[in-house]
């Protein structure tokens, strides 16, 4: 164990120094960790047995928050927008999850990409507030009081985002050893024995559903004033697709799996369109088979099993 | 004289036509060990799925200690202190049997905690109390879906054990097991009942176990009472004889 922390700690450093040893990736990863947050809610509802095909709906909540409230209130400090939209996600998730966590399997999934999909088509459609197709720019916010250029805004946001990383991460790991934790897992396995043992399956999925929407709406609001504009497409079927494979690929064995996954994905796909432009998705499906083919625990059950490798790598040496 | 720990009245419920409880009375008193035999289809198993809100009555009402559950959901009535071990254990086979337990014992005062772990030195020490008590010391650790039926049995009814029920009821809890496990088990169980104190309701079909074991004994035939009473009476009984032991 001692190991994987290592290696996040290492990961962590290297991401750390990017903004000055690697500035394009500056922008790349941000969007990463926000789609990561995301994703890590979906995993949560996969570790329950239940894909949500519909949760960029909530990426979208997220953004579209933060962009009302700096357009329609003034307010535009980037810690209020980020707890605001957050806060707000979660609400939206707990009114629709309440519905959604009655029903398993397919039909969970497939409501998820229903109401997703008539989230986007308000989007769309309601010009006077969310500005139809063309989307709402977001004004670079201040942080704390202060106002800095776009550039400078870019490093703090990367900065907040990867500390946000951090702190979710380390509440997510303490989450999924609490009881609350093992009561989502136990959904999947036997929800049926969890009713016997006095425990409300719907209580438990809604928790982890409002959750999981909070997490996303974070990630929205985050990458909201990263671009500085948002857009209806960001709750499109497709987009909740990219959010499950991001999960599934990163794995949703640890909270750092879906991180991992986001991260990888985007980087792949940077460079798969700088690499070969009309090629890209041809790249990156072929790297989602290798993965899929080979790590069927996901990016995460290698790093898992790279440190337990170092482990007994270590143990034998220390007995000889 | 003090109300019975759990009464049924006038339960009424068919399945397409067949009845399954056919205006059923019965109390089970505290600290009793009930044995229900019966043939097979004949409304054993709905009777535990009566009393613990899987199905409800279409007539009738179940009390315990002089409230109605009746409606109830299970939750709600494991809540309120019954517990049920089933026929096929129902564990969460991908966890440990320690983890199993902690999530049993945890359940009690709701799983609502998010933050602290469920592995506290608190449940600990009652899940250890539990698996030396039902004898699963050695598998603790072991994951509850790689265990054999007996131990799998015994891990169900520890879960069970967990919420501290008022009322424990077992559903075949030696079926699927080999001869030689069956009384390990039932010797166990009756362990664990006497320290805990514990009233039980088992459905059996294992005549010789009932006789051992049961305090009293209830022949449940085409959703009706044949016969009820002392086990060495009643299983002498020339109409139980013809419908249940001669064909056991």
């Amino acid at each position: 164990m001692k190991i994987i922390y290592a290696l996040f700690a290492a990961a962590f450093a290297a991401l750390a120094i990017v903004p000055f040893a690697a500035p394009w990736l500056q922008f790349v990863l941000t969007i990463a960790i926000a789609k990561g947050f995301a994703a890590v809610g979906v995993a949560l509802l996969l570790r329950a047995g239940l894909i949500s095909i519909g949760h960029a709906m909530f990426y979208a909540a997220g953004a579209y928050t933060a962009a009302f409230i700096v357009l329609w209130s003034g307010i535009s400090d980037l810690f209020v927008l980020l707890i605001a939209s957050t806060l707000v996600t979660a609400a939206i998730g707990a009114l629709v999850g309440a519905y959604l966590v009655r029903y398993r399997a397919i039909f969970f999934a497939m409501l998820n990409l229903a109401v997703s999909m008539v989230f986007f088509a308000l989007l769309s459609k309601l010009y006077g507030i969310t500005g139809g197709t063309d989307g709402l720019r977001v004004p670079v916010p201040t942080v704390l009081g202060t106002t800095l250029t776009k550039a400078g805004f870019d490093i703090v946001l990367f900065y907040v985002a990867l500390a946000l990383m951090a702190i979710i991460a380390g509440l997510g790991v303490q989450f999924l050893k609490s009881p609350l934790g093992h009561a989502v897992g136990a959904i999947h396995t036997n929800e049926v024995r969890l009713e016997y043992l006095g425990v409300s399956a719907w209580s438990v999925l809604l928790i982890a559903y409002t959750i999981s929407a909070a997490l996303a709406g974070l990630g929205g609001a985050i990458a909201a004033v990263s671009i500085g504009h948002v857009l209806p497409e960001y709750a499109y079927w497709t987009e909740s697709g990219h959010l499950v494979l991001t999960a599934v690929l990163g794995g949703i064995g640890g909270v750092a799996g879906p991180f991992i996954g986001s991260i990888f994905l985007e980087i792949v796909h940077t460079v798969a369109v700088g690499v070969a432009h009309n090629a890209w998705n041809l790249i990156m499906g072929a790297t989602l088979l290798l993965v899929i083919f080979f790590l069927p625990q996901g990016l995460y059950g290698l790093v898992t099993k790279s440190a337990d490798k170092t482990s007994s790598a270590k143990l034998g040496e220390n007995k000889s | 004289m003090s109300q019975p720990l759990l009464k049924a009245e006038s339960l009424t419920i068919a399945f397409a036509g067949i009845k399954a409880a056919d205006n059923v009375s019965l109390e089970i008193e505290k600290g009793e060990f009930l044995a229900i035999i019966g043939p097979n289809g004949s409304g054993k198993t709905t009777f535990l799925n009566l009393c613990t809100g899987y199905i409800r009555p279409v007539s009738g009402e179940v009390y315990l200690e002089g409230e109605p559950i009746t409606g109830w959901a299970p939750r709600r009535i494991a809540r309120q202190g019954i517990a049920r071990a089933f026929q096929i254990p129902q564990l969460f086979t991908d966890q440990t049997v320690r983890s199993n337990l902690l999530l049993g014992i945890a359940s009690r005062q709701g799983v609502w905690d998010g933050l602290k772990p469920l592995a506290r030195r608190r449940y600990q020490e009652e899940a250890d109390e539990l698996l030396e008590l039902l004898g699963l010391s050695a598998h603790a650790d072991a994951i509850a879906g790689t265990l054999p039926e007996g131990l799998r049995k015994l891990a169900d009814i520890t879960l069970a054990l967990a919420l501290k029920p008022r009322l424990l009821l077992l559903d075949e809890p030696t079926s699927g097991v080999s001869a030689l496990e069956r009384f390990s088990i039932m010797e166990t169980l009756m362990n664990a009942m006497r320290t805990k104190g514990l009233t039980a309701l088992f459905v059996e079909h294992d005549m010789e176990i009932v006789e051992r074991y049961a305090d009293r004994v209830l022949v449940w035939n085409s959703g009706s009472i044949l016969a009820q009473g002392k086990p060495a009476e009643v299983l002498q009984d020339p109409r139980v004889v013809e419908t249940v032991v001669g064909v056991a």
